[in-house]
């Protein structure tokens, strides 16, 4: 008894603004109009504001749970030192503020490392993919019979599985035979082929070794971009066809008349009309750039690498093999930084293209 | 007055055209198609390859100068794939966890955007923006939450952990409320004099309106499940993975120890058929979602 009397008046001293407020809260429900306003609301009025949030409940708590606390679970563990999931469940961690996390992870050469891979893919496809992907939506715009047909087919790697695909990547850069050659001395030795070095023969290229073990970074570097520029192209063509498409003929007409080249109606009406476009295109490409991942597994398998070569692993790589390795901390602090990228560069992006644009 | 003279002046102009012209045009046009030819067939290529080399013998693969078409068919190739990538229970599960996935999320979605579209109530607006806010952030960022959440949930390595995280899309959901929103307001009024309920307002009225949307949705999120990868490899084991983690996780090395490519590649044809089927039947329902999340996202 005397044991539940000193738990009810410990509670009463320590938690007192908590009886506090259920006091407050407990009074103010009690008051009679309170109470039918309520019920009535509840039964008959008024019902429709209620419902409205009856209607609304499953997709809020959902998106508490798994967007807006993430939000803010996401900085409060990135700069919680040495963040670690399995001690806090626990309970015998404490929140102790500071950006060690952001200094293990910018002092760490491998992050480094995926920083540098994840911004050669991005300069390097970006370009490359909207500069194709406009030339090959004027040409279409420019047809007229086969023009469904032909986007159709530049439409078809949209809809598919980027790790498939990669792997076929991998089978056509793969060395697959061996080809006997004669040297000068009158030996023989041995030089690998595969389908893309085959090709690349037919214009007299010697072959190169794309993937295999002992290949260079370069050399996977270049069959990364191949690929994902072809990845790239469909979402691209078709935004950029949907804009040319949308864009007044009359300015063509009266280019027409002027006798004007094509090259200039080109630089001169077709690119500041598509700016717009151009300038989505090109944000999204650096967006999707920057969370590169599935087209490196695609081709090079789960070690995001050559056998025996240069690790190409990517940021978003980077943030998963933390979360694996328990790291949580890190892979925040990571997160928010390439979360900060994606923004500055965002935003460069929205301001040259605002000095840019003509209307 | 002064545009209809305009009008007729290069109508005149157009008639003069000279035969040089012409021939430049042609030229012009021929260019145009070899260039676009070219670049079609590079995009069909792999496609192209990844079926050929999934129907050719081993040896035939390897030989130096590859053949452009299989001298010899070889179907075997396939019942090997799905053995060596345990393709059919990863089918079962992808087809269960998309099945699941997007009914839950269709009705989510459905009575969200309804909520949105129609009824009152205070603070809609702000709760919009915030939601539409969040589309920014990427999805990285949440994930590292989610798989702490999940474990502290206990759902490691189940069913729900692959379906629930992801039933909510604030991006189908604004999809679904523009469309909603174009449907006359009167014919709601005149449903609730009537003194129909909701539900079967929304049931007889405006899914069928809607439902090129809700297709577009279907299908979308139909291929997230095919297509998912990182987090199915992140929160499960073998038992509960989706059919692209076998893709890339299983072994395809024959005796040898060589890696077995006419049978990793049937094991991707496996995979990309049914999308192309999609895509064969549903292409239209598929571009106009991605043209509109591009023009208005």
């Amino acid at each position: 008894m005397a044991n539940v009397l000193n738990k009810v008046k410990g509670w009463f001293v320590n938690g007192f603004w908590k009886t506090f407020c259920v006091a407050w809260i407990w009074t103010l429900l009690c008051k009679k109009w309170i109470w039918q306003d309520f019920c009535v609301n509840l039964l008959y009025k008024k019902f429709d504001k209620w419902k409205a949030w009856l209607y609304l409940a499953p997709a809020i708590v959902l998106l508490l749970i798994f967007t807006v606390w993430p939000i803010f679970n996401t900085l409060r563990m990135a700069f919680w030192n040495k963040y670690n999931m399995l001690q806090e469940i626990g309970g015998t961690l404490k929140f102790n503020f500071g950006v060690q996390n952001f200094v293990d992870v910018i002092n760490y050469q491998r992050f480094i490392d995926c920083l540098k891979t994840t911004m050669i893919l991005c300069v390097a496809t970006v370009p490359i993919s909207t500069f194709l992907a406009l030339v090959i939506a004027v040409c279409l715009n420019a047809i007229k019979p086969f023009r469904r047909f032909l986007q159709t087919i530049f439409f078809l790697p949209y809809v598919t599985n980027s790790i498939a695909i990669g792997m076929v990547f991998e089978a056509m850069f793969n060395i697959v035979g061996y080809k006997a050659i004669m040297n000068p001395d009158g030996t023989f030795s041995h030089v690998s082929v595969g389908i893309i070095n085959n090709i690349i023969g037919i214009f007299g290229f010697e072959p190169i070794n794309w993937i295999n073990q002992g290949s260079g970074y370069w050399q996977n570097i270049a069959v990364l971009i191949i690929y994902i520029v072809w990845n790239a192209l469909p979402f691209k063509i078709l935004i950029l066809l949907g804009g040319l498409q949308s864009v007044n003929k009359q300015y063509y007409e009266a280019a027409k008349v002027d006798a004007t080249p094509r090259w200039r109606v080109f630089t001169r009406i077709t690119v500041p009309l598509l700016s717009p476009m151009i300038t989505y295109v090109v944000i999204t490409g650096f967006i999707g750039g920057f969370k590169e991942y599935s087209s490196i597994v695609g081709i090079f398998g789960e070690d995001m690498q050559a056998v025996g070569g240069k690790s190409l692993n990517t940021m978003v790589g980077y943030i998963y093999d933390s979360l694996a390795r328990n790291q949580q901390g890190r892979a925040s602090a990571a997160a928010l930084i390439l979360f900060g990228i994606i923004f500055v560069v965002t935003l460069i992006n929205l301001y040259v293209s605002k000095k840019n644009t003509h209307y | 007055m002064s545009e209809s003279k305009i009008v007729t002046m290069t109508e005149k102009d157009m008639k003069k055209v000279t035969s040089r012209q012409r021939i430049v045009k042609i030229i012009v046009q021929i260019g145009l198609y070899l260039f676009l030819g070219i670049m079609a067939l590079i995009v069909v290529f792999p496609f192209y390859w990844m079926i050929i080399s999934s129907l050719k013998s081993t040896v035939e693969y390897r030989l130096p100068v590859p053949t452009l078409f299989p001298n010899e068919i070889i179907w075997k190739n396939y019942a090997d794939a799905f053995t060596k990538a345990d393709l059919g229970q990863l089918f079962m599960n992808t087809v269960y966890v998309g099945i699941v996935s997007t009914i839950l999320s269709l009705v989510i979605t459905v009575i969200t955007a309804f909520a949105f579209a129609r009824l009152e109530f205070k603070g809609k607006n702000l709760l919009f923006t915030l939601l539409l806010a969040t589309m920014m952030i990427p999805g990285e960022l949440f994930t590292i939450t989610n798989y702490v959440t999940v474990t502290k949930f206990g759902w490691i390595d189940t069913y729900t952990v692959l379906i629930v995280p992801f039933l909510v899309s604030v991006f189908y959901i604004y999809l679904l409320r523009q469309n909603f929103l174009q449907i006359p307001n009167e014919l709601y009024l005149a449903a609730k004099v009537d003194g129909t309920k909701d539900l079967k307002y929304l049931w007889k009225v405006m899914i069928p309106l809607s439902l090129p949307n809700l297709i577009s949705i279907t299908i979308l999120k139909m291929m997230g499940a095919w297509n998912s990868y990182i987090w199915p490899r992140l929160v499960t084991t073998k038992a509960h993975h989706l059919i692209t983690n076998g893709l890339r996780g299983a072994s395809y090395l024959d005796e040898a120890g060589q890696t077995n490519f006419p049978v990793q590649m049937a094991a991707v044809t496996v995979v990309s058929i049914p999308l192309f089927m999609v895509f064969i039947f549903l292409r239209k329902y598929i571009m106009k979602g991605v043209s509109r999340s591009g023009i208005k996202g």
